[in-house]
This record gives structure tokens, sequence and C-alpha cells, in this order.
């Protein structure tokens, strides 16, 4: 470890917690449906896109309604770019004239990018055309992300609002965040990765000579666009094959940072966002700073592994740390601290290969997913699984202080407890589940690259990338089979939509309680303590479910590595 | 908090009863009740149907113990609460004996008959003489009698009970000591007081609280939660090329599931009952006493809440040239024949402070007080002295209100009502002499009661009738946040409905019938058992001590329960943490020999390390159940220091503890060889 990656680390961090209240005041304006200065160029788009689509943006809706119109939807847009995808072949905008793709691979990708998930069973530039980057797959994108948000706010709505029977209006939610906040943002950072030297062009190939003479094909094509919302929306699904480690997606250092920043700037924006709703900026502080205790602590378990490197290379007398699939442009510190941003939200871009990470380093990410991408996590999706965990600790050690449980003054009662039950148990019962059978059936196991633990842990980052919509790839596993397609669509399907059905539920049900003012007697929802128990309940419900699976995977594998053994 | 005296846990009345319950207890159908108690029991069924068919290395004899701690895991479960409703039984068996077979005098038109108590139906009326028990729970329709209520308050100085007002409830078992009253009965046969006491304090009519309810969600996620981490585990091991036996995955399971907290949840219910019940507090509902715990408002009655009941002289003030000595000596000759506790203050103060002896003049003539006149007084010879309400002296006697000294007695009144006192004005012969100081007394020690119930986050609203100058006084000098004067029922009623509007839970007590409304609608209501048949149904709660100050205790329970069952959970979910330790690397093991280095507490063999841990979990619920009975210690301070000090002890001690209980029961083990 050196200073220099230290104060990368520290430095990112600082960033970002000056970046919490400004974006989470942003949010807010949106939270509220208030007017934004951008009101006078977009409003008119806005209220357009309202007339077009005949909603009326002011009519509320209940939470089953709001789950209908949000599941209707994602399922048109889903079909729309299975259509896409299967079709690439007689669509315009191929310049490399690709084929359609395979059914299997285009129900994979259809819902890996409508979860947000954006786990690319294929290579970015070798299957895709540019119609289906631009048109099957960046409407995800944004909307999968936009999505994402208007959830978090149906739910802050369901803590805010007193005995309230409405949490918001889907479509009002998603133009707003779409128009207001991904749109402008992502033209700002297209600009900056484009002056930073990242493609954004429609020509497909271009062919020059290299100085040895020797002719080469360079694929281009509308990178920067894409880059910009692949890391807002935490989506993740890179242009090209090697993601974010390619040059031509994130050429700098700075574009790397700008990168790791903008997958966590919405997620930090909307802890804040969520403390304003709820009337008290503290309690999404509270939240951040449990989440930013978690990050740190994954973050200085992955750097120092990698920066240990592996002790059977150094006993040949090769010295340093684990430069494996690591680029060397970025180096450990930065590998590292990008590996755990991108799995701590629901990103999943990578600029190098957890799979060749130490097996220690590369637990971390897998951890990350598992505990639900609640540290940060994916827009939306990582503050309402947050607060899904918040939900239990409050209920489990609430009663402690002598009063039933409550939360930012809601009373917990078995309606909430039921529902956050159900929407938290289904990650294990997918991750685990699906791995435990991948791990007896052939087709499974023909899927694994490496053998031992080892292999054992590229099945069970799969699955758990899958469900916990994330994304990212621990590599060595062969997942273009019908069986891996799938399978990992379900899964990624199931892991989306089965957490937020419930979690809107919640929300619905909170919505329609009455408020209980704070008092000396409440339970503490701000402060250390409550920080503090965040951070054990989620490290206990997390490590106590996962625990067999990591012990069988990447601590084998790593008491192996001391042993002198490798998979 | 004051406890009532408790019992010790462990006698064997008490146990032996229990101990045969907790077999009982086993038919499915009691254990449907407890999901996670009943997975349990299926898990040591599977074991115990292994143990004859099951093929795998492990030996016989390790497994006959597995299954025999499982069994014991769901014994120790159904133990604790039989003893919990063994404890209510107890005191159950002795308000029965009381029951046992009354005889009633039944009213037919004229005739009176004899008839079983349990053929009494309601709007039945039957007399009840002296040394007559009051066969059903009615209310004084004639009559006065001092009634024993003893069997259901324990207290043995007889109370008065009669028709009209609010003195007019009787219940069932009680005994008439004097006279004879005629008595409507309220209640049917099984309906009554005392039959509800009896089914609530033996648990038999207990329903799940909605905490407990939710709890029980909580805890049943959790078992699905860990079903799956411990069921996917053979497809793990099939992947390392190895299996895991059976009964080693039915082993993890049980001790990651809640079994502590799920063994013990219902007689933490029960107990917290029954320490209600202990204070002679009856809660008509589980939910009542969690409600007590979310308490934010106490309504109090000013008037031997927060005073003791009687306000006593405690000055004269002359007015128009009297002297103050004339003044007590005419305020004590007007004194001499009231026999109310504020008359004899008078006379006690004029004593003390004027060293005044005068006897009761002679062929003096008592002028009572009367609701017309609102004056009482003495005539002797030409001389009259009157003493009353300001106004009402005023009124007797006309013209003197615009006298000087009439203007200077409005002025004291004034400094008197701010004072927090009552003036009580004295004319001689239609001269205004002055006012009598009547000094409400603050009980000792409530100001730091009122203090504590603030740190808790609980407010304090006092109500009087008294004007809202004296009221103002009072409630500052009690500490009270609030106050609520001249305090009518709908008044307090607007109050209850105003604060609930905002979301805050409010309790209170009350006796009258015209206190049934505010009663009802408060979230706690306590009814003093002295109070009338409409108030008892009303409230959720009844005192039968009617001790309107133990409303404050009735707090303090319901927090201690709800602590109770929070820490108990939190203790038993953090306790999984060890037992993850000791069994992974012993299941593990053979698969990965690395994975040995998890076996942190350096536990002698596998077999021993799963043995052990299923040993700490089936013991630690028997070591709980004190705890669980008598509730965790509780102090009032605020909710922050409160979870500080309960994460420490039943958090991180959950987190700690296990890890030095398996391993010392590893020890034992290998010392017996066992494993």
């Amino acid at each position: 470890m050196t200073l220099q990656g230290w104060i990368l680390i520290l430095g990112f961090v600082a960033i970002l917690l000056v970046l919490a209240k400004p974006i989470g005041a942003w949010l807010f304006t949106l939270y509220e449906g208030r007017r934004t200065p951008l009101h006078i160029v977009l409003g008119p788009v806005e209220r357009g896109l309202y007339k077009l689509a005949g909603v009326e943006p002011v009519q509320e809706q209940g939470w089953r309604r709001y789950a209908l119109h949000m599941l209707l939807f994602n399922v048109a847009l889903m079909t729309f770019t299975y259509a896409v995808l299967r079709l690439q072949g007689v669509l315009p905008g191929n310049p490399q004239g690709l084929a359609g793709l395979s059914p299997h691979l285009a129900f994979n990708t259809a819902v890996s990018f409508a979860t947000n998930t954006n786990w690319q069973s294929y290579g970015g530039e070798g299957t895709m055309s540019n119609l289906s980057q631009m048109l099957g797959l960046t409407i995800h994108n944004f909307l999968s992300a936009a999505t994402g948000i208007a959830l978090a706010f149906a739910l802050f709505r369901g803590f805010a609002r007193r005995e309230a029977s409405t949490v918001g209006n889907f479509w009002a939610d998603v133009t707003r965040i779409t128009l207001y906040l991904l749109l402008p943002l992502c033209v700002a950072l297209t600009l900056f990765y484009i002056a930073s030297g990242v493609p954004q062009t429609l020509a497909g190939v271009v062919d020059v000579t290299t100085l040895e003479g020797a002719r080469q094909s360079i694929l281009l094509g509308p990178v920067a666009s894409q880059e910009a919302i692949k890391m807002l929306g935490t989506n993740g699904g890179g242009f090209f094959n090697a993601n974010s480690a390619h040059p031509f997606e994130n050429p700098t250092a700075l574009t790397n940072l700008v990168q790791m920043l903008s997958i966590f700037v919405v997620g930090v924006g909307l802890t804040w966002c969520f403390g304003k709703a709820v009337g008290n900026t503290r309690q999404g502080w509270a939240i951040l700073s449990a989440m930013a205790i978690l990050f740190l602590a994954g973050v200085t378990v992955t750097y120092a592994q990698e920066a240990a490197g592996n002790p059977i290379l150094h006993q040949l007398d090769i010295a340093g740390g684990n430069m494996e699939g690591k680029e060397v442009r970025f180096g450990i510190a930065a590998s590292a601290l990008f590996s755990v941003v991108t799995t701590a939200a629901s990103c999943g871009a990578v600029n190098a290969m957890h799979d060749s990470f130490t097996p220690l380093g590369g637990m971390i990410p897998l951890f990350n997913i598992q505990l639900g991408e609640v540290v940060i996590g994916g827009v939306g999706a990582g503050i309402y699984g947050f607060l899904l965990f918040a939900i239990l600790a409050v209920f489990v050690a609430g009663l402690m202080v002598g009063r039933t449980p409550e939360y930012v003054g809601k009373k917990i009662e078995a309606r909430e407890v039921k529902l956050a039950v159900l929407a938290i148990a289904v990650l294990p019962l997918m991750i685990l589940g699906l791995t435990a059978l991948s791990s007896v059936l052939e087709q499974g196991l023909a899927g694994p690259l490496n053998k031992g633990p080892h292999g054992f842990s590229e099945i069970l980052y799969a699955f758990t990338s899958a469900v916990g919509n994330n994304g990212s790839a621990f590599a060595g596993l062969t997942a273009n089979t019908p069986y891996y397609n799938g399978l990992l669509g379900v899964a990624m399907w199931i892991g989306r939509f089965f957490v937020i059905v419930p979690m809107l539920a919640i929300a619905g049900s909170l919505a329609a309680k009455i408020y209980t003012p704070e008092s000396a007697g409440s339970f503490p929802t701000t402060g250390g303590l409550w920080v503090g128990l965040l951070v054990g309940i989620i490290l206990i419900l997390g490590g106590l479910t996962f625990m067999p699976g990591l012990a069988l995977g990447p601590i084998a594998d790593h008491l192996a590595m001391i042993r002198g053994q490798l998979f | 908090m004051a406890q009532a005296p408790s019992k010790s846990l462990f006698t064997a009345d008490l146990v032996m009863p229990a101990i045969k319950a907790s077999f009982l207890k086993l038919s499915p159908r009691e254990l449907g009740r407890n999901p996670v108690m009943f997975v349990t029991a299926a898990v040591a069924a599977l074991m115990t149907v292994l143990l004859v068919v099951g093929h795998d290395d492990l030996r016989v004899a390790f497994k006959a113990q597995l299954a025999a701690w499982l069994w014991l895991t769901v014994l120790f479960g159904t133990f604790a609460e039989a003893l919990a409703e063994g404890r209510g039984k107890a005191q159950a068996a002795s308000l029965r004996a009381t029951k046992a077979e009354l005889v009633a005098r039944r009213m037919k038109g004229d005739r009176v008959e004899q008839v079983p108590a349990s053929h009494l139906r309601t709007g039945d009326v039957v007399l009840v003489s002296t040394n007559d028990l009051i066969p059903a729970d009615g209310e004084v329709i004639a009559g006065v009698a001092s009634v024993n209520e003893a069997a259901i308050t324990g207290e043995s100085a007889p109370v008065i009970r009669e028709a009209g007002g609010d003195r007019s409830a009787v219940t069932a078992g009680t005994r008439v000591i004097s006279d004879e009253i005629r008595v409507r009965v309220t209640a049917d046969p099984g309906q009554g007081f005392l039959d509800r006491m009896i089914a609530l304090v033996e648990g038999a009519e207990r329903r799940k609280t909605p905490n407990e309810v939710a709890l029980t969600i909580l805890l049943v996620g959790l078992t699905i939660v860990f079903l799956i981490a411990v069921g996917t585990i053979p497809g793990f091991a099939a992947y390392a090329g190895g299996s895991i036996p059976v009964a080693i995955l039915a082993a993890l399971l049980i001790t990651l599931i809640p079994t502590t907290i799920a063994a013990l949840l219902s007689a933490i219910g029960i107990a917290g009952m029954d320490r209600l019940v202990r204070f002679n507090v009856l809660a008509k509902s589980g939910r009542a006493v969690e409600a007590a715990g979310d308490v934010d408002v106490l309504l109090l009655d000013k008037t031997g809440t927060i005073t003791v009941g009687d306000r006593q002289a405690s000055e004269f003030r002359a007015v128009g040239g009297a002297s103050d000595a004339e003044l007590a000596e005419a305020a004590l000759l007007a004194s001499l024949a009231d026999e109310t506790p504020e008359g004899r203050s008078v006379v006690v103060l004029a004593r003390e402070k004027f060293d005044l002896q005068r006897p009761m003049p002679p062929g003096a003539e008592i002028i009572p007080f009367t609701a017309q006149t609102r004056v009482s007084g003495i005539r002797s010879g030409d001389t009259l002295i009157q003493k009353g309400a300001v106004d009402s002296i005023l009124r007797a006697n006309p013209g003197s209100g615009e006298t000087a000294a009439a203007t200077e007695l409005r002025r004291i009144t004034d400094e008197i009502a701010r004072a927090g006192g009552t003036p009580l004005a004295v004319a001689k012969d239609g001269r205004l002499l002055g006012a009598i100081f009547l000094k409400d007394v603050v009980k000792a020690g409530i100001r730091e009661r009122f203090g504590e119930l603030r740190t808790m986050g609980i407010r304090t609203v006092m109500i009087t009738g008294d004007n809202p100058l004296t009221a103002a006084a009072i409630a500052a000098e009690a500490g009270v946040d609030d106050f609520l004067a001249q305090a009518t029922p709908e008044d307090k009623l607007e109050l209850i409905r105003k604060e609930q509007a905002g979301g805050k839970l409010v309790a209170m007590c009350g006796d009258g019938t015209n206190d049934a409304p505010a009663l009802a609608q408060a979230d706690v209501g306590v009814a003093m058992n002295t109070g009338t048949q409409a108030a008892r149904e009303a409230g959720n709660m009844v005192d039968l001590d009617s001790d309107p100050t133990k409303l404050i205790e009735v707090v303090g329970l319901g927090k201690q329960l709800l602590m109770t069952r929070g820490a108990l959970t939190t203790f038993s979910v953090a306790n999984d943490v060890a037992k993850y330790f000791a069994i992974i690397p012993a299941m593990f093991v053979t698969l990965y020999p690395g994975l040995g280095v998890l076996n942190v507490m350096g536990l002698a063999t596998p077999e021993s390390a799963i043995l052990s841990a299923i040993i700490f979990n089936a013991l630690i619920i028997p070591l709980l159940v004190p705890l669980a009975l008598k509730g965790v210690a509780y102090k009032p301070m605020p909710a922050g220091p409160l979870l500080a000090r309960n994460l420490a002890i039943y958090g991180l001690g959950g987190l700690v503890a296990p890890f030095f209980g398996i391993k010392i029961i590893d020890l034992v083990v290998g010392g017996l060889g066992l494993a």
C-alpha cells in the first residue's frame, strides 16, 4: 500500500461527501416535483412527453398502481430490446454487419439491461451493432436508472407522508429524473470524456497502418455518450468487452476518477435527499456514514490484499503486489478502489479482472454484492435496499429502548417486517439456490474455467452478480450458454422485481401510517450508535447467510494459497 | 421502581408441574403456535429417525447425543412457557378459591330466591347482606355498604360502596361487612371481572400481541434464510468433492435459527402480564401493556397523584385593618365543627401560630355548608362568623363587595391563587377579615419522578378542576410539563384526541362514569377499582389498589416488557456468529483442511465442536429463563444511553459470550469423553 494509493481513496471519499448535499438538494427538488432552472429549456419537452403519452403528472398513484405501471413499462421496454437484438442483422446502424443474437442471449441481455444489471454474456464490440448499443441498450441505461431512483422516491414518500394513500406518479418521476438529472449530467460527462479522448462517432472501423507498417482495424463508435450513462446510472455495460480497462472507454487517470465518482454520486445524493424528505438531514448523514464505513472497510481489505500480492510468487522472488489482470495504467490502488466501488454500487463496470484478484481481495466485491449492494448501491436500489435493512435493524434492536419499533416517525409493524423479510430473503434464496444447483448439474459445472474453490467462486460470483443486479463478471465463467443465459436472466429478473414489489408495498403501508413525533424516548436513528448498529446488523445478517459459500469459495482459496496451492 | 414482591422462580411447587406441562406442550398443535420451535422439533424428530436409518460415517453415540440435545432444546422452550404460566396459575388459584361456589339471593319481584351464582344473568337483581359474598359483578342500585375487597386487592381495609355516584361498582367474590345492598348484575357467568382475571393470569386467553406477531414473522424469516443457507451447503460441498452428513447440517440449522428468543418469547409476554398483576394492576390485554411502553403523554389527576389529597391551611392574610390574630381566631371558631381535612388544618394552624386554645363556645350554633349558600360558619350569641369561597362570602354579605377591604381581599386572593393555593374568605358580622391560604401540598419526590419521565421523553399533563392561576402555580411547583385547568370530562377527551392526532400515545387514569369516554379514548386507560363499572369497562387496565400514581409504574412495566423482548432477540441473533466459528470449520475441514484456521476457539475435534455448539444453544434457554421472567433491569433514562447500555450487554455480550461458553462446554465434553 502506498501513500499515493490512500490519498486517492480518501480523496475520493472526501469529494463524494462534498457532493452529497448539492446533488441531494437537486434530487430533492425533483422528488418534490418543483421547478428547476432547467425547466426553461426542458419544461416544454416534459409537458410534450406527458401530452404524447396521455399522462397526468399530478395524478398520484397508490403503491399498487405505481408498481403495476413500473412493471408494465419495464416489460414493454424489455420486449422492445429483445426484438431489436434479435433483428439486429436486418436493422440499420450496423456498419460491421453483425448478425442477430441467439434467443437465449437476446433474452439474457434484454433482462440484463432492463434490470439495471448489465451482465454481458457477450463481448460488447463483437456482438452489438451501433443501433443495438444506442437504441436497444442505452434506453435501458437511462430508464432502468430512472426507474431505480423513482422507486427510491416512492419509498421516501412512504416514510415522509402521513396518512396518505399515494406514493407519487411513476411516469412523472421517471420523466423528471431522466430529463433534469440524468440527461444534463450525461451531456456534461460526455463532453468531458470526448475532451479526454474517448471516441464519439458513428463510423464503425478505422483502418490504420501502424508504426511497424502492419494494417490494423480499430473499432470506434458512440463510446463517450454510453460511457457517461454507464457509470452515472450504475449500469456498467461497456461498449467494449474490456469495459473500463479499455483505453477508449477510460483513457486517463482523471477519467478513471470521474468514472468512479459518477458511479457513486447519485447514490450518495439520495441519502441526503432521504434525510431531507423525512425532515431531518441527519437521518441521511447517518445512512451515508454507515455506508462509508462499510465501503472503507471493504476497500482496505481489497487494497491490502492486492498490495500484499501472492505469497507463492514472492517465494519465486517476484516481489510486489498482485498485478495479474490489472491495467498497468491504473495500478493496484485505483483497481482495488474501482472494484469495490463498482460492486458496492450495483454498477458492474470493471477496470480490472476481479477473477485475477487475490482470493480475499476478490471476496470483497463478491460480499459487497451479497449484502444487497447497500453500500451506496445502485441508483435508487442502494438506498431502498439499505432502508430495508434499516427497518430490520430498528425492529431487532428498537425494542431495547422500551418502545415498539419506529423509524423516522413511522411504526414498524408486522406488515413491514413481513415485506422486508420477503424482499431480503430473495437474495440468498436465488444466489445460494442457483449456485448450489449449478454446482451439481452438468450444465452448471461446464461453466467455470478454474478448478477447486476458485471455480466455485466463479459460479457463486456469477449468480451473486446477476441476482444483485450488479453485472460485473468475475470472468472465468463461460456464461454464453443456454443454461447460464437462461438461469442468469431469470435470476436478474427476480433479483430486481421481487425486491421492488415488496419494497413498494412497504412504501404504501408506511405512507398510510400516522407520524409519531420524535422524543427523548424515541429510538435514536442518528448518531454513532445507530451507525454502528446498522453496520453490525448488515454484516451479521449478510455474513451469516453467505458464510458457508464464502468459506468454500474465496476463504478456502485464500487458505490454500497461503499453503502454496493455486487453482 | 417499586417492585411487587416476587416469588423465587424455581420452587418445587412451580417447577414440578412446569416439567410435566413442558412435555404436554410437545403436541404438534401447541408447537405449531411457535414456528421456530416447530422446526426445531421436526429436526429433532428427523435426527431421531436418522439414528436408526441414517447411513453416514458418524458414530451412533454422537448422533444420539445430538438428538437428545435437540429434544432438550424444544423441552427447555416449552418449560419456559409452562413455568411462566405456572406462576400465573399460582396467582389465579387463590382467586379461584374465592370463587368456589357463591350463592345468590335473587330478587323476583318482591320474593327472594336462592340460586347458585352461576345461574345469574346480566340484569338480575340480587340482595347482599352483612357477611355475604357478592355473587357477581354488578352495580349497587340501592343502599350503602362497606365491602372488604381483600380477595382481589389484598387490601383489608373495607371500602364504601353505594348506589349512584362513582363508587357503585362491586366485584364478585368480595364480602359485604355491614349493611345491605341491592346489586344489579352486570356480567354473565364466566365473563365477570374475576373470571377474566383468572383467565388472563393463567395465560389461557393469551393472544399474541401485535409486536409479538411481527417479531414472530421476523424469526420465521430468519429461519427461512438459514434454511436456505444450510440447505444449499450439500450442493456446495458436492462441488468440492465431498458430502456433509444430514445430521451435521441439521445441527448447524438449529444453532443458526433463533431458538433462544423463540423459546422464550411467550414466557416473556406471560411474565410481563404477571408482573403487572403482582403489581395489582390488571391489564385486559397484552396489547395494552405494549402500548404502555409507547406512551408519550401522561395525563395525571392533580389530587392524589401530584398533590396529597387534602389541602392544608398555611397562612392567614388579614384585610381591612383586621389583625392576623383576629382573623385566625375567627377562622378557628368557624372551623371547629368542620370535620373536613381542610377544616381541621385551619384549626391546627391557628393553634400553632397564635397559640389559640378556644374551645367551642357554649350554645353556639353551627351553620353547616350547603350547596345553596356555599358558606359555613358559627353563630355564637350576636356574633356570626362565616367562612367560604371569596365570591360566596361576598354574595352572602351584600354591600361588602364595595368596601376597600373587598378590593384588598381580591388582590390577596389573586396572590394566593398565583402561588398555587386556594383562598377561603372569612367574615365576622358582615365585615371581611381576610383570607385563609389553603395550600396544595405537592407530594414529596414527585418532581424528580416527572424529571425522570421527561428524560424518557414522556410529557406529563396535570388535570385539575382548579382555576388556571392556581393550576399554573402547582404545575410549576410539581414540575409537570403542562396542565389542563378547570378540566371537564369533555376537555380531557378533547386533549387526548388532540395529542393522538399529533401521533402521540396517551395514558390516563380515571374512576368516574364521566371519565369513561376519555378512558376508552386513551391508549392506556387505567381505571381505579373503586370506580364505577362504566369506568372499569372503558379502561384497558384496572388498578386494584386504586392508586393513580401507579400510572407511572405501569409505563415502566410496559417498557421493561418490550426491552426484555428486544434484548433477548438481539442476544439470540448475535450468538450465531460464534456458532458459525464452531461449526463451519468442523463441517468443512475434511473438504479443505486449510479451513481449520477458522477454529478460533481451538475446539478439540469436529464432533466436539458441533456437539458443544448444540449444547450451548440448548443450555442458554434455561439460563435465560430468569431474565425472561423477571425482565431486564430497567432504569428510567433517555433512549440513547439506554440503547448504548443494552447494546453493550446484549449485543456485544451476545457476540462474545458464546465463544467462551462453547469453549468451556467443549472442554467438559472432551473431559467426559462424550465426543
